[in-house]
C-alpha cells in the first residue's frame, strides 16, 4: 500500500552571501557556490543524519558548464553527501529554487520521500542571462510573443506603460525603501545568522571569506536614482537602481514530513500550505504574481487579507508594485518585504526562491501573531509562482 | 634580518608572493581581525610555490606589518589552489659559488620563519595542499596548523642531500617526538621519499584539524577565531624530558641509512640525526644556528650539487624521453603478446595488463607451462586485491584481459608483441620469423634481450623496421628505467609506438643505438668484471666485495649476483666479452660456481646474520696478487669511466645525463653520486681513465 499524504515542513533555509557579476565570486565556480550552501544548511542541522536524505533538487536557469551535469547531483557528491543520496537539476527562471522548493515538496506530500535539500544557484558572471538560448524562430513569425518578451527590463517597462499610475517616482521611492530596510536589517542582524560563508580567492589579493552581501548600496537617494539612465528605454521608467542587478549566488533549503521532523528533532520553521504556478502574457511577465497568488489563495482557502507577510521578489520595483496595486496593499506596507529585497541584495536567478523564504521563516520566527505568509516571484515568458506558508509557532487569535 | 643576494648566474626568481588580506573575526565572537596571507606565485598548480630570496622578504614585510597592527589579533598562512608551497627555491642553491652565500640562504629562511613563532600574537597555517620542505616548515613555525584531507606533506631534503634546516629538524621532534620526527624526516625521505597524508600528518600530531577540503579555508578561520578567543585549547606534549626514546629514535635512524647505502657515510641523514638529537636540549637560537652551519656545510659540497642535478634529471627525463620521435607518429596498441610464459614474461605480461588494460596474449611451448604463466598472472591480481591495493572489480577486468595458447596464431590481431625467450640469438631469430608470418606487417616486434644484438634478431625478417629494443629491469614492476633500443632500420613510428607504450607503463625511457648490453648491463658487467678479477686474483672476498661501497651503491656487487643469478651474470659477461672484447673478463671462478650450480654469495646463518655462502668459497680458488680496496675502487671505477666514454664516443646515446639516469633508474645507483659520471669527475678519475670530464665543472658539482 503506497503512504498516505502528509506535511510538508520548511526545517531551515540558508544562503551564501550574493555577490555583484563579475566581482566577489569572479574566481568562484557555481557548483562550489551551492555546494557550500548545501554544507553550512547540514552544518546548521547535526541532528539529520545525512543518508535520511532522499532527494537534491538544484535549480539553475542556465545549465551549462559548472551549473551543468545534473547539478543537484554533482551537488550531492560534491557536497560529500552518502552516494546513495540521488539528485536533480531544476528548470524554472527566476523562480527555480521556489520550484525545487515545491516539487520536492510534492514528493513529500504524495508520501514518496521524506526529507529533502531544494535550493538554486546562479552565477550571472560565468552565465549571461539567456547564454546559448536558441530561441525558435516561430516565436517572433507567429506573434507567439512579442519581440521583447525575453528582454525582461523591457518587460517591465511594459508594465509601467499597462499600469501608467505606477510611475517611475513610485518606483524609485519603492527601491530607496529597499535599500533602507535592507540596511536596518543588516544593523539588526536579521540577515546575517541565514548567511553561509564562503572562501574566495582573487589571484591578486588572496584569499578571504565572503560574509556578507556585496551588492547592497546604504543611503541610496531619490535624487541619484532619479539621476539614472533608462537602458531599456529613452525617456524609460526601469534603471540599474529600481531592479535588481545581475548577481552570483546559492541558496539551499531543507524540506521534512512532519512526523520525520518530530522523530529526528528538526525545527519546523514554516509548514507548506499550498502553491501555485501561473502564466501570463511573456511581455509582461512581471504580472505574474497577481495571478498565481489568486490561484494559491483559492485552493488554500484564504484571502489575501489572511496574509500577514510577503515576500515578493524584486526583479524589478514595478513588477512589485503592480501586485501591491492588485491587492490593495500600500507601496510601504510594513509586512512586505520586511528585511528589503531583491533591489538591495541582489537576485542570482535561478536562487531567488529560498531567500525569501529564509527571510519569511525569520519573519515567522520574529513575530507569532502571524499566521500566513507568502512567497512569490514573476518568472521569465510570462509566469508567476506563490507558495503559501504556516507559521508553526502562531499563537492562535487573541 | 639578512638580506641575500641571488647568485650569478642563478635563473630569476619565480616569486612566491604573500598576499594579505584582513577578515573581520566579529562574526565569529572574536573582536579583531585575522591576517590571512596568501602563499601565491601566479601560477597554477603545476607550478608550485616556492621560496626564493624575495619570496621570503615579502613574507618577513607582511608579517612584520601584521604584527605592527594593532587590529590584527591573529595570523594564518595559507597557497594557492591544491599547493601550500614545495620547499626552497633550490635552482639557486646550485650557482651558489660561496660559503658566505649558502649561509645567506640558510640565514634567510630561519629569519623570515620564525617570526611566525615569534608574532607575539597567535599564528595559524592552514595546509590547503601539498607542503613539503620548506612549505611544511612554515607551517611548523606557526603555533598551530590545520590541513585538508587532500593535502600531502613531507620532508624531503634528506633524500635531496639537505637537512629540513629552516626550522624543521628543530621544530618537528618537540612536536611530535623523537620517534615520530626520525620517521618524518629520516626513515620516509630514505624511503624513496614518501609523503605523509593529511590523516596521517593528523593522527602524528603534526596537524591540530583534519578538515575536508569542500569548505577548509571556512572552517580553518572558524577554527582559528575558537583559538584566538579562547574557547579551544590545544595541548602539547613536552616531549623533551626522557632521553631513552631519543637515543632509541636516532639509533633507528642511523640504522636505516646504514642499510640504504650499505654502511657508507652519507653527511645527510648524519647530520640530520644530529640536528634531530640536539633539538632535545637546545634553546632556539642553538637549535637554528645548527641548522644553519649543516645547511651551508651540505650546499657547499659535490654530494648536493650532485643530488640536485640528479633530482632534476629525473623530473626532467621522466617526463620527456630524449631523442624521442613525435608522439604523434606512434600507433595505437589495443593488444599485447608475451611470447614466453616463465618468470620474467609473467611479470611482464601483469605490469602490461595493469598499466594498459588492454588483452595480454600469453604463449608458450606446452599448455603446461602457459596455464602456470597465466594462473601466476591471475595469482598476482589476486595478491593485489588482498593487500587492498585493487579492487575486486577491477581485478576482474585485468583477470580476463588476461589468456594464454599454445598455439603463436593468436597473436594475429596483436598490435605490440614482446619476446621473453631463452637469451640465445638462433632462438630469436626462429621466433621472430615465425612471428612475422602471423602477425601484421605494423605490429611492434620487442625484445627484452638483455645483451644479444636486436639487429642480429631482425637480419632474417621482411619488416624489420618494426623491431625494438625494450629492455626492462628486474623486478620489472619496480625498477622505472626502460632501455628502448632502435637499430638503424627501426622506423620512427615504430619507436614512437614503443615510446607511447613505456609511457603507458610508467617508465623512464632512455633511447640507446642497438649495442651490446645498452647501457645499464654493459657498465655494470665492465665493473664486475674489475671486481671478480680483484677477487681471482686474490684479493680477499669482503674486501673485493665492499670496495666501492663508500659511494653508498645499494647493495655490493656480490650481493646483487646472488639477485639476477650467477648464470645469468656469467652468460652476459661472455656475450660481452665476445661481442665487446676482452676488457670484459670472464671469471674462472665464476664458471665454476655456475658449474657446481651454487647460486647466492651471500646466505642467512642459523642466527639469522646474513655472512657469506661457505659452499661458494669452497669452490672459489684465489691467486697471490691481492689488492687493496683502494686499487680496488680506483680500479672499477676506472672501468666505469672508460666504458662510458667509449659508449658516448660509440654514441650509444646520445649525453652523459642519460647514462647518469640509467644508473640511477636502472640500478639504483644514488642520486648523491650524480648517477656515476658527476662523481667520477670529481673524484678525478674521468680525467685519470680518459682525459676528460664528462660534465663541465659546476653542472653537477661545486663551480
Amino acid at each position: 500500500m503506497s503512504k498516505q499524504p502528509q506535511d510538508v515542513y520548511l526545517v531551515d533555509a540558508v544562503r551564501t552571501p550574493f555577490g555583484k557579476a563579475g566581482s566577489l565570486y569572479s574566481e568562484t565556480r557555481a557548483d562550489d557556490l551551492v555546494v557550500r550552501a548545501i554544507r553550512g544548511l547540514l552544518d546548521r542541522n547535526p541532528h539529520l543524519p545525512h543518508e535520511r536524505i532522499d532527494e537534491v533538487a538544484i535549480a539553475a536557469a542556465t545549465q551549462t558548464g559548472d551549473q551543468g551535469l545534473t547539478i543537484g547531483r554533482t551537488a550531492a557528491l560534491l557536497a560529500g553527501l552518502p552516494l546513495t543520496v540521488p539528485g536533480y537539476a531544476i528548470d524554472r527562471m527566476c523562480a527555480g529554487a521556489l520550484t525545487a522548493v515545491t516539487t520536492a515538496a510534492s514528493a513529500i506530500g504524495f508520501g514518496a520521500i521524506d526529507i529533502a535539500i531544494a535550493g538554486g544557484v546562479e552565477h550571472m558572471g560565468r552565465h549571461p542571462m539567456g547564454e546559448g538560448a536558441d530561441p525558435n524562430p516561430r516565436f517572433l513569425a507567429e506573434n507567439i510573443v512579442q519581440q521583447d518578451a525575453l528582454i525582461m527590463g523591457a518587460t517591465a517597462e511594459n508594465l509601467h506603460d499597462r499600469l501608467p499610475h505606477l510611475t517611475k517616482a513610485r518606483a524609485n521611492a519603492f527601491a530607496v525603501g529597499s535599500q533602507d530596510k535592507t540596511a536596518k536589517a543588516y544593523a539588526n542582524n536579521q540577515i546575517q545568522p541565514d548567511l553561509i560563508p564562503v572562501a574566495v580567492r582573487h589571484a591578486e589579493l588572496g584569499w578571504t571569506l565572503a560574509m556578507v552581501d556585496e551588492p547592497p548600496r546604504p543611503g541610496t537617494t531619490i535624487e541619484a536614482l532619479d539621476a539614472l539612465k533608462t537602458p531599456f528605454r529613452a525617456n524609460g521608467r526601469v534603471s540599474a537602481g529600481n531592479a535588481a542587478g545581475l548577481n552570483d549566488g546559492a541558496t539551499a533549503a531543507l524540506l521534512a514530513s512532519g512526523a520525520v521532523a518530530d522523530e529526528l528533532g528538526l525545527t519546523k520553521k514554516a509548514r507548506l500550505v499550498t502553491f501555485a504556478f501561473a502564466g501570463v502574457e511573456p511581455e509582461v511577465m512581471g504580472y505574474g504574481p497577481v495571478p498565481a497568488t489568486e490561484k494559491a489563495l483559492k485552493k488554500a482557502g484564504l484571502a489575501i487579507s489572511d496574509i500577514g507577510l510577503f515576500e515578493v521578489n524584486e526583479a524589478f520595483a514595478i513588477q512589485v508594485l503592480a501586485f501591491l496595486d492588485y491587492f490593495g496593499i500600500a507601496d510601504d506596507d510594513e509586512r512586505v518585504n520586511q528585511f528589503g529585497g531583491a533591489i538591495a541584495v541582489g537576485h542570482p536567478l535561478a536562487s531567488s526562491g529560498v531567500r525569501l523564504i529564509a527571510n519569511l521563516a525569520r519573519g515567522f520566527e520574529n513575530d507569532h501573531s502571524v499566521r500566513y505568509g507568502i512567497t512569490t516571484m514573476c518568472i521569465g515568458l510570462g509566469m508567476g509562482a506563490t507558495v503559501i506558508w504556516e507559521n508553526p509557532a502562531w499563537e492562535g487569535k487573541k | 634580518m639578512s638580506t641575500m643576494e641571488m647568485p650569478a648566474g642563478a635563473p630569476e626568481e619565480v616569486v612566491t608572493h604573500a598576499l594579505r588580506r584582513d577578515l573581520d573575526l566579529a562574526p565569529f565572537g572574536v573582536p579583531g581581525k585575522l591576517a590571512i596571507i596568501t602563499l601565491d606565485n601566479g601560477l597554477d598548480y603545476t607550478r608550485p610555490n616556492t621560496f626564493g630570496a624575495q619570496g621570503l622578504s615579502e613574507l618577513g614585510k607582511v608579517l612584520d606589518e601584521a604584527k605592527a597592527d594593532s587590529g590584527v589579533v591573529g595570523v594564518a598562512i595559507t597557497g594557492k589552489p591544491y599547493i601550500l608551497a614545495a620547499g626552497a627555491d633550490l635552482s639557486a642553491v646550485s650557482f651558489v659559488t660561496e660559503t658566505a652565500q649558502a649561509s645567506a640562504i640558510s640565514k634567510l629562511g630561519h629569519d623570515i620563519f620564525r617570526k611566525l613563532g615569534e608574532l607575539g600574537k597567535p599564528t595559524f597555517t592552514f595546509i590547503n595542499g601539498l607542503a613539503l620542505g620548506g612549505g611544511l616548515e612554515v607551517a611548523l613555525h606557526s603555533d598551530y596548523r590545520t590541513i585538508a584531507r587532500s593535502a600531502t606533506i613531507g620532508l624531503p631534503e634528506v633524500f635531496l642531500g639537505l637537512v629540513p634546516g629552516w626550522g624543521g629538524s628543530q621544530l618537528l621532534p618537540r612536536l611530535i617526538g623523537p620517534e615520530k620526527a626520525v620517521q618524518v624526516i629520516i626513515l620516509n625521505a630514505l624511503n624513496n621519499n614518501k609523503m605523509l597524508s593529511a590523516p596521517e600528518a593528523y593522527e602524528s600530531g603534526i596537524a591540530d584539524a583534519l578538515l575536508a577540503p569542500a569548505d577548509f579555508l571556512e572552517k580553518s578561520v572558524e577554527f582559528a577565531a575558537e583559538v584566538i578567543s579562547g574557547r579551544k585549547k590545544i595541548t602539547r606534549t613536552d616531549h623533551t624530558k626522557d632521553v631513552a626514546p631519543w637515543d632509541a629514535a636516532i639509533a633507528v635512524g642511523k640504522a636505516a641509512a646504514a642499510k640504504k647505502y650499505i654502511g657508507a657515510d652519507i653527511a645527510a641523514p648524519r647530520r640530520a640525526l644530529e640536528l634531530i638529537a640536539l633539538s632535545r636540549t637546545a634553546s632556539r637560537g642553538e637549535g637554528f644556528d645548527a641548522e644553519d652551519r649543516a645547511l651551508t656545510d651540505l650546499i657547499m659540497t659535490n654530494e648536493l650539487r650532485a643530488s640536485i642535478y640528479s633530482f632534476n634529471l629525473i623530473q626532467k627525463m621522466g617526463k620527456k624521453v630524449q631523442g624521442a620521435p613525435k608522439s604523434s607518429l606512434a600507433r595505437k596498441v589495443t593488444k599485447v603478446g608475451v611470447v614466453g610464459a616463465g618468470l620474467m614474461a609473467s611479470q611482464l605480461a601483469l605490469l602490461f595488463v595493469r598499466r594498459m588494460k588492454v588483452p595480454v596474449i600469453m604463449t608458450d611451448i606446452d599448455q603446461e607451462r602457459v596455464d602456470k604463466g597465466v594462473a601466476y598472472v591471475h595469482a598476482e591480481i589476486a595478491k593485489l586485491v588482498s593487500k587492498g591495493r585493487l579492487s575486486e572489480p577491477a581485478a576482474n577486468r585485468l583477470t580476463g584481459l588476461v589468456t594464454g595458447a599454445v598455439d603463436k596464431s593468436i597473436y594475429a590481431t596483436c598490435d605490440f608483441v614482446i619476446e621473453a625467450v631463452f637469451e640465445e640469438m638462433s632462438v630469436k631469430q626462429k621466433l621472430f620469423t615465425e612471428l612475422e608470418e602471423i602477425i601484421t606487417p605494423e605490429c611492434i616486434l620487442a625484445t627484452n634481450t638483455s645483451s644479444l644484438s636486436v639487429e642480429g634478431m631482425s637480419k632474417h625478417l621482411k619488416h624489420p623496421e618494426r623491431v625494438v629494443g625494450f629492455h626492462f629491469f628486474n623486478p620489472v614492476g619496480l625498477m622505472p628505467l626502460l632501455e628502448v633500443a632502435r637499430t638503424p632500420h627501426t622506423t620512427d613510428e615504430a619507436t614512437a609506438t614503443a615510446i607511447a607504450v613505456g609511457k603507458e607503463l610508467k617508465k623512464t625511457m632512455v633511447i640507446t643505438k642497438d649495442a651490446p648490453a645498452f647501457v645499464v648491463n654493459r657498465l655494470l658487467t665492465r665493473f664486475w668484471g674489475e671486481v671478480t678479477d680483484a677477487a681471482d686474483e686474490g684479493t680477499p672476498f669482503e674486501i673485493a666485495d665492499t670496495a666501492i661501497s663508500p659511494l653508498g651503491l645499494p647493495m655490493t656487487p656480490f650481493t646483487l649476483f646472488g639477485l639476477v643469478g650467477p648464470a645469468v651474470a656469467l652468460h652476459v659477461s661472455e656475450t660481452l666479452h665476445d661481442t665487446l672484447g676482452p676488457r670484459f673478463t670472464v671469471s674462472e671462478n665464476m664458471k665454476s660456481i655456475v658449474a657446481a650450480g651454487v647460486r647466492t654469495f651471500y646466505i642467512k646463518n642459523d642466527a639469522g646474520k646474513i655472512v657469506p655462502n661457505p659452499e661458494a668459497f669452497a669452490l672459489m680458488k684465489q691467486g697471490s696478487s691481492p689488492s687493496t680496496a683502494d686499487q680496488v675502487r680506483v680500479r672499477a671505477l676506472t672501468a666505469i669511466a672508460e666504458e662510458a666514454r667509449m659508449m658516448l664516443d660509440e654514441e650509444v646515446v646520445a649525453t652523459p645525463q642519460e647514462i647518469d639516469l640509467c644508473m640511477m633508474m636502472g640500478a639504483g645507483w644514488p642520486l648523491h653520486t650524480g648517477g656515476i659520471l658527476p662523481y667520477l669527475d670529481e673524484s678525478g678519475i674521468s680525467e685519470a681513465a680518459t682525459g676528460r670530464r664528462f660534465h663541465p665543472k659546476g653542472v653537477a658539482s661545486l663551480p
